[in-house]
């Protein structure tokens, strides 16, 4: 049963409120990229993938790549919180042994599709989940998140020419238009733009939305498509408490106890 | 045993019939390709099976992505390309979306070593067996001939997880006969026993260390031929035989030997018991030439084997 947007925003927020927790136990994480990606990880698994928690394999899932595996820790929240596993093996997040590594590994946490890391890995296999449901004729779609810095990776154009070659229409690629990267913005490192022409050239449609509003999300990623479709989010990294918002410092900035007192109440339910 | 008078083949063909029996066995059976259909023998197949044969075009890192996520969705991906590009441009879609995440993908490096001869040091894969083995337990299988081929393709078909396999296009002859099976996963096959050295090789070296042993013979000296086969993971078993009962070792192979397959054996008998030994392959970037010409020019020949196991024999090195 698909969550309805209000739904999703509790969903969101308490995705967020982990987060925090898990960053601040763990002494690290990428929480400007976590906070980005939220409401579109929210989203997806509120209300659009195809996923069971309690058959995390079944063969016709829908499949979610987070290329941008840097942001694990909003993905892991995610998934502990519609139950992939408990909630409180966060607290494990980067501790000696545990499961929940720096970047996700699929043969460790439940819900993980490829064990990301490296930028630009994520697309192309996105693109063969999306060629495997077409030959299996099994309806499921696939879904990668990358970053928007992470499209400087050229094997990302490999992946979008052959997509649009073969015109997946089970594919939607989603970009985490942040609009920065590990220490710059990406316009003063390697200009993207005009993305939104670039994906149309190499085959794709193209939707341009809030990355932080749920209905917007929801059409872009459950309209009909003729094409493969790229959703540019357009995101702010750190969204959700102002004095990270917007800043290049909070890529994997760990908040003092103050910060996270106040990044709480700021997190907090209304 | 004279290898030389022996008819010869290509394995690509073995290793494409193969795959048609397999993919007519297997509907699961895929393959994706980077523009090489020609080069890897695989029109047949794309004309029996066109929608299992995904040529994502020249894109080495793409295409093994897509078939790291056409293992997630269940299917079996061989990966076919031309060694070099698909050790050597996709090395890390390679260890983090095929051998880290685990996925069921059959990385097959076609035409290695210096079998492209003339074209030159960009076109041959020499590091590839370092790189694969640098990698976590990613079995490395280099079938010496056409019944180790079939018999290899169809191990990689059934086992789960990745594997890397070497598929040559340099003709070799049948060096497994009355063997049965050619192929086993995991075991160096002793071809020829003998008590004064083992002569360690792998692939197109084999036929040729038969040879080497066969002079050696004649001259009163006892050589064991082993076919190593499976680089990774080795045989201990096999390679601290031969330590162990023949006083000498030499590796051959179409390959660097530092991180290769001699390195691979010299790293255990150094632990295990060290024995003397003399590692035989390339040392450096080709001249121009043809395989032919380069496997002699790199000392890759029956003779250059025999040689090196009379001197190592006499002096120890």
């Amino acid at each position: 049963m698909p969550m309805s947007t209000r739904e999703i925003a509790d969903l969101a927020r308490e995705i967020r409120i982990q987060i925090l927790h898990t960053i601040k136990g763990a002494g690290m994480g990428h929480i400007g990229g976590d906070f980005s990606v939220t409401d579109i990880l929210a989203t997806l698994f509120g209300a659009v993938l195809n996923v069971d928690p309690k058959e995390p394999n079944k063969a016709d899932r829908d499949r979610l790549i987070l290329s941008k595996g840097h942001a694990a820790v909003a993905l892991y929240s995610t998934l502990a919180m519609r139950g992939f596993f408990p909630i409180e093996e966060l607290k494990t997040f980067a501790k000696p042994l545990s499961k929940l590594n720096g970047h996700p590994n699929r043969n460790k946490v439940p819900g993980v599709e490829s064990n990301t890391g490296p930028l630009g890995h994520g697309f192309p296999i996105a693109v063969g989940t999306a060629i495997g449901a077409q030959l299996a004729n099994n309806g499921s779609r696939s879904f990668v998140i990358m970053g928007d810095g992470e499209l400087q990776e050229g094997s990302n154009w490999e992946a979008a020419m052959f997509a649009g070659h073969r015109k997946l229409t089970n594919l939607i690629a989603v970009i985490d238009r942040n609009g920065f990267q590990q220490g710059s913005p990406t316009s003063k490192t390697n200009e993207l733009d005009p993305l939104d022409k670039k994906f149309e050239a190499f085959g794709w449609e193209v939707c341009v939305v809030d990355g932080h509003d749920y209905v917007a999300l929801l059409k872009a990623f459950t309209d009909p498509q003729t094409k493969p479709r790229a959703v540019i989010a357009q995101t702010t990294k750190g969204k959700g408490v102002d004095f990270m918002e917007g800043k290049a410092e909070w890529h994997h900035k760990v908040p003092s106890a103050e910060q996270y007192t106040e990044a709480l109440s700021q997190l907090g339910k209304p | 045993m004279s290898a030389e008078k022996l008819e010869e083949f290509d394995n690509r063909i073995i290793f494409a019939k193969t795959l048609i029996a397999l993919a007519n066995e297997d509907p699961k059976i895929v393959v994706v390709c980077n523009d090489s259909v020609g080069s890897s023998n695989l029109t047949e197949f794309r004309d029996l099976f066109p929608d299992r044969l995904i040529d994502v075009g020249i894109a080495e890192q793409n295409m093994v992505g897509v078939a790291a996520g056409l293992a997630n969705s269940g299917f079996t991906p061989f990966v076919c390309a031309a060694a070099p590009f698909l050790t050597g441009r996709a090395l890390e879609q390679i260890k983090a979306d095929v051998v880290y995440t685990h996925t069921n993908v059959k990385l097959c490096g076609m035409s290695p070593g210096i079998s492209y001869g003339e074209l030159g040091p960009t076109h041959h894969s020499i590091e590839d067996i370092a790189w694969m083995r640098a990698l976590d337990s990613l079995p490395i299988v280099l079938p010496a001939d056409e019944a180790q081929t079939e018999s290899a393709v169809r191990w990689a078909a059934k086992m789960a997880g990745p594997v890397f396999m070497r598929i040559g296009r340099f003709k070799v002859p049948s060096v497994s006969q009355g063997q049965s099976p050619a192929f086993i996963p995991n075991k160096a096959m002793r071809i020829i026993d003998g008590e004064d050295i083992s002569i360690i090789a792998t692939g197109t070296l084999v036929s040729r260390a038969i040879t080497a042993a066969g002079q050696l013979k004649a001259e009163g000296i006892s050589a064991r031929v082993i076919n190593l086969s499976t680089v990774s993971p080795l045989d201990t078993k096999e390679i601290l035989a031969a330590a162990k009962e023949t006083k000498a070792i030499i590796t051959a192979e179409e390959a660097v030997t530092r991180g290769g397959a001699g390195g691979a054996i010299a790293e255990f008998v150094v632990q295990n018991h060290p024995t003397p030994m003399k590692l035989m392959g390339i040392d450096s970037f080709a001249p121009t030439g043809s395989a032919s010409y380069l496997l002699e020019h790199f000392g890759l020949t029956a003779d250059a084997i025999a040689a090196a196991a009379r001197e190592l024999l006499k002096n120890g090195r």
